[in-house]
């Protein structure tokens, strides 16, 4: 089975956004990054998958060559390659642009089954996933919370608002990884030791032009000061006649 | 006038509120809509759209089970029909499944969970937030299909006394993707995302079995849903669905409780564009107290239940 898990690096969730010069991007000044939080599920998955099955996982990402630090964390965890699409601002990418840039590499791959993030924590486009399968024609399923693969097709389940729903697909697959679906692993000291010299491959890739286009970016206004309405139950009918005739929400 | 498509779902018998939003918004950005509404109750949902301003509604007939790919070609082909310019669909797990497929399909990129619309010299800008809400962003689009889910609880619902053409139209076949069954919630519980009033609670609740209290008071409210910070999902003490935060769900309701939440930037980021948010937590430092319209600093076992009791007192008068 040839399984890949696409990865994207973003700034770590404590990054406070401050608008740059242009006004029209993100100040990165001072950011550290990480692996997409739901990246490293996605990468979990390819490797339970992988030893279920058998087969290979290749990490696919797009992005700086900065990423090859999340890379080489998910090779020490047992992936088998790692590839980057170079691209100094993966941020600055629309889905679409992003998932036909994937859509080319997973298709040279040969992949059976790819697993991405629910959403990349950076710009939330929750698009990526089911894009790449659509440009691929392959299957998918979004926001997955259980999968079981056997033979040329699989069963999932997904949680929507209104209860889990259970879905059937066909291989090749496309899924995105929701949080509940595993516990990703750690490295073993062994596995850091095994892969620090380990090559990951840098390659160019035909890049489309964007659509969305990007004329401001903000900071939302900060929310008007509150008051503490006093200690303890006491508090509750200053609560109450505030929420009441104050904020009218109730 | 340019039409939109709009990708409806519906529950009981009439479209739901995250779908008559998001129709309202198509209106108000001066676009005519037609819906688009499938699976079981569609037909009789459909005539019911005048209510929020639609006059024209699709209906996909003759699919037994629910396939993403499969509406979301057909939706494709009613856009290609229509010779559309643009498709929304409300930013519901469902939306969010089946959206990102329509715009591929039509070579357009997707905006998703836009917060705001309008139109500027006949082209439409949506504002998106980046980072779960820490910057705001204005866009503006050069894909042939304007393709866009739109937040729940952000844009109104029309009110209109329109009537609806209904139309049916085959549903496609050969889905890759097919949804077998759904279990639904044991009871008919809001979730967080869709709820006018949520009540969170974090690891000042001290255990799973103290969640009643949060249970009760938005019980209290009526149409509440309950949601819960990171730190508890991970302690298995609440379900995933619940985790409200950058990486759980975002959410702007009317009204936003935080009970024993200390309000990392984490959890802010989730919940920050709630129109009032009120915090109870006993360290008077806490973070949450600067987002917070109002605040409580006590002890939530002593606090909640009274509230709740008041709240229920209120509702009566
Ligand atoms: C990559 C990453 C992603 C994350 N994503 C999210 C996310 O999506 N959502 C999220 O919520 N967090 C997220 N976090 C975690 C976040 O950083 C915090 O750790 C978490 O929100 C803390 O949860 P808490 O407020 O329940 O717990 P704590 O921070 O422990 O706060 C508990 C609060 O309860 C108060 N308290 C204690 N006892 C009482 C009492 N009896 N009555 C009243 N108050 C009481 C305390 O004063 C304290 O303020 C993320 C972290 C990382 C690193
Ligand atoms: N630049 C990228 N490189 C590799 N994978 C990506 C990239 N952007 C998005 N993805 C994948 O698509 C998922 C969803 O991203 P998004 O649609 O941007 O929220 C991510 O969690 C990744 O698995």
């Amino acid at each position: 089975m040839k399984i890949v898990a696409c990865i994207k690096r973003v700034p770590t969730t404590e990054a406070q956004a401050k608008v740059a010069g242009d006004g029209k991007s993100l100040d990165t000044a001072g950011w550290q990054y990480m692996a997409s939080f739901y990246d490293e599920i996605a990468v979990e998955e390819a490797l339970k998958t992988k030893e279920k099955l058998g087969g290979d996982v290749t990490i696919v990402t797009l992005g700086p060559s900065e990423a090859s630090k999340e890379v080489r964390e998910f090779l020490a965890r047992g992936a088998d390659n790692g590839v980057i699409l170079k691209d100094a601002d993966p941020a600055a990418r629309d889905p679409r642009s992003t998932a036909k840039a994937l859509a080319a590499k997973v298709k040279a791959i040969g992949a059976d089954l790819v697993f991405v993030g629910r959403v990349a924590t950076d710009r939330d486009n929750a698009a990526v996933g089911a894009m790449l399968a659509t440009y691929l024609d392959y299957a998918c399923v979004t926001e997955v919370i259980a999968l079981d693969i056997s033979g040329s097709s699989g069963v999932a389940k997904r949680e929507t608002e209104h209860g889990v729903e259970t879905v059937e697909f066909t291989l090749p697959a496309v899924v995105t990884c929701n949080k509940g679906l595993n516990e990703p692993r750690r490295a073993s000291l062994k596995g850091i030791m095994a892969v620090k010299t380990k090559p990951i491959a840098e390659e160019a890739f035909e890049s489309t032009a964007n659509q969305a286009l990007v004329t401001k970016v903000e900071l939302p206004a900060a929310r008007k000061a509150g008051r503490i309405l006093g200690e303890g139950a006491a508090a509750v009918p200053a609560l109450i006649e505030a929420l009441r005739n104050e904020a009218r929400v109730l | 006038m340019s039409q939109t498509i709009v990708f409806v779902e519906h529950h009981n018998g009439t479209a739901r509120a995250a779908s008559a939003q998001c129709i309202g918004a198509a209106l108000s950005a001066g676009h005519g809509v037609i819906a688009v509404i499938s699976g079981s109750g569609a037909e009789q949902a459909a005539a019911t759209l005048g209510k929020v301003g639609v006059t024209k509604a699709i209906v996909l007939t003759g699919a037994p089970n629910h396939s993403p790919d499969a509406i979301a070609r057909d939706i494709a082909k009613v856009v290609a029909d229509n010779d559309a310019k643009a498709f929304f669909a409300a930013a519901t797990s469902t939306g969010k499944d089946i959206a990102p497929r329509v715009a591929a399909l039509l070579d357009s990129t997707l905006f998703s969970d836009v917060t705001g619309l309008s139109t500027e010299g006949g082209s439409l800008t949506v504002v998106r937030p980046w980072l779960a809400g820490k910057a705001i962003a204005t866009l503006s689009s050069s894909a042939p299909v304007f393709c866009a889910t739109t937040r729940l609880n952000v844009f109104a619902a029309q009110s209109a006394d329109k009537s609806c053409e209904v139309v049916k139209m085959a549903a496609g076949s050969g889905g890759k993707a097919v949804v077998t069954s759904v279990a639904a919630k044991a009871t008919e519980k809001l979730d967080v995302k869709e709820a006018p009033v949520v009540v969170s609670g974090g690891r000042g609740m001290k255990g799973p079995e103290h969640f009643h209290l949060i249970e009760e008071l938005a019980a209290a409210f009526g149409s509440a849903a309950t949601g819960a910070s990171r730190a508890v999902v991970d302690a298995g003490w609440r379900p995933h669905g619940e985790q409200v935060g950058q990486t759980g769900k975002t959410v702007s309701p009317g009204l936003y409780i935080a009970v024993g939440i200390s309000g990392a930037i984490q959890h802010l980021a989730g919940m920050r564009t709630a129109k009032v948010i009120v915090a109870i937590n006993k360290d008077a430092n806490a973070p949450i107290f600067k987002v917070a319209d109002y605040g409580i600093v006590g002890d939530a076992f002593e606090i909640v239940p009274a509230l709740t009791a008041a709240v229920k007192a209120a509702k009566k008068h």
